[in-house]
């Protein structure tokens, strides 16, 4: 199941593929059965690490940022900071209100 | 020679990741409106809440990852020049995004049905807090079903081009950049679906 190289381009092979689809239908089935447990608040921190677990998946896999270079990764977590920050930011302004 | 198309790939894959982003943020700033509203009407969010149709929901979720895989697919098997292979896959895509929609249609007609739009007599009766939910309900799952709508007529044109041989194992950016937007669509809906329909 190893991946090929070919001038630069990473070629990821279908069986690699299908298994990440696999794990993405089973966080899938693991968030709706989360969802029906009595867990209070859990509930929203539960089911978000699961989307970002999802997330990390297809971002990694299906987008291929995991054979991709130093300047798409930096630019991802720059996004991702600031997106972090604008929420962040927003809920200590309602927090202490 | 060589060297400029490399080039020329490697700029047209930043490109396509700077729009992702402005994408993430545009979205971002839904879901950061999701959450103030949540915090300020939590009682309110979780009746509305449970009006949503987990089984719609569900259903969709299965279909954007399946026509993710596809997508994904698509790009293995144009870098490996299985071009038949590259058409079957992405006609499964397009199907899958129809498919989608079609739910989206019969999951809002019900909800119509049901009297939850915007200003309906319902939410002007209620408290704020229920049309709120579904005013941002509306306004993301639409704003979702629009890219959804893009990235079906986008994967028809690349489909397209596929066919006519202008898309093919030694130029394929234009396939690989538009199954890199599928995949955000992919994205946004993993972050919709437990917001909308399972945490509350």
């Amino acid at each position: 199941m190893a991946d090929i190289e070919k001038d630069s381009h990473h070629i990821i092979r279908y069986p690699k593929l299908v298994m990440v689809w696999v794990f993405l239908l089973l966080l899938t089935g693991l968030t709706v059965w989360v969802s029906r447990l009595d867990l209070g608040v859990l509930h929203v921190w539960g089911s978000l690490a699961i989307a970002v677990m999802k997330a990390f998946l297809v971002i990694a896999f299906f987008m291929h940022m995991r054979y991709e270079g130093r300047l798409l990764r930096g630019l991802l977590l720059l996004t991702l900071v600031t997106l972090a920050i604008f929420i962040g930011f927003t809920f200590f302004d309602l927090s202490y209100r | 020679m060589i060297r400029k198309m490399e080039k020329e790939y490697a700029g047209a894959k930043l490109g396509i990741w700077l729009f992702l982003f402005t994408e993430i943020l545009l979205f971002g700033g839904l879901f950061l409106l999701y959450a103030t509203y949540l915090s300020s009407y939590p009682r309110e969010f979780a009746i509305a809440g449970r009006e949503m149709h987990l089984g719609f929901g569900t259903a969709n979720t299965i279909l954007l990852i399946t026509s993710s895989l596809f997508a994904a697919m698509s790009v293995t098997a144009v870098q490996q020049g299985e071009i038949r292979k590259v058409l079957n896959l992405l006609g499964a895509t397009i199907i899958c995004a129809m498919i989608f929609l079609v739910n989206k249609y019969f999951e809002w007609s019900s909800e119509i049905g049901h009297g939850f739009y915007p200003d309906s007599p319902r939410f002007s009766a209620g408290p704020i807090g229920e049309a709120l939910f579904f005013s941002l309900y509306y306004l993301t799952t639409g704003l979702h079903g629009f890219h959804v709508l893009a990235g079906v007529g986008l994967l028809t044109v690349v489909a397209l081009k596929v066919r006519r041989g202008a898309i093919h194992a030694g130029d394929y950016v234009l396939l690989e950049n538009s199954a890199l937007y599928w995949h955000l669509v992919d994205l946004i809906w993993i972050f919709i679906f437990p917001l909308y329909y399972l945490v509350l």
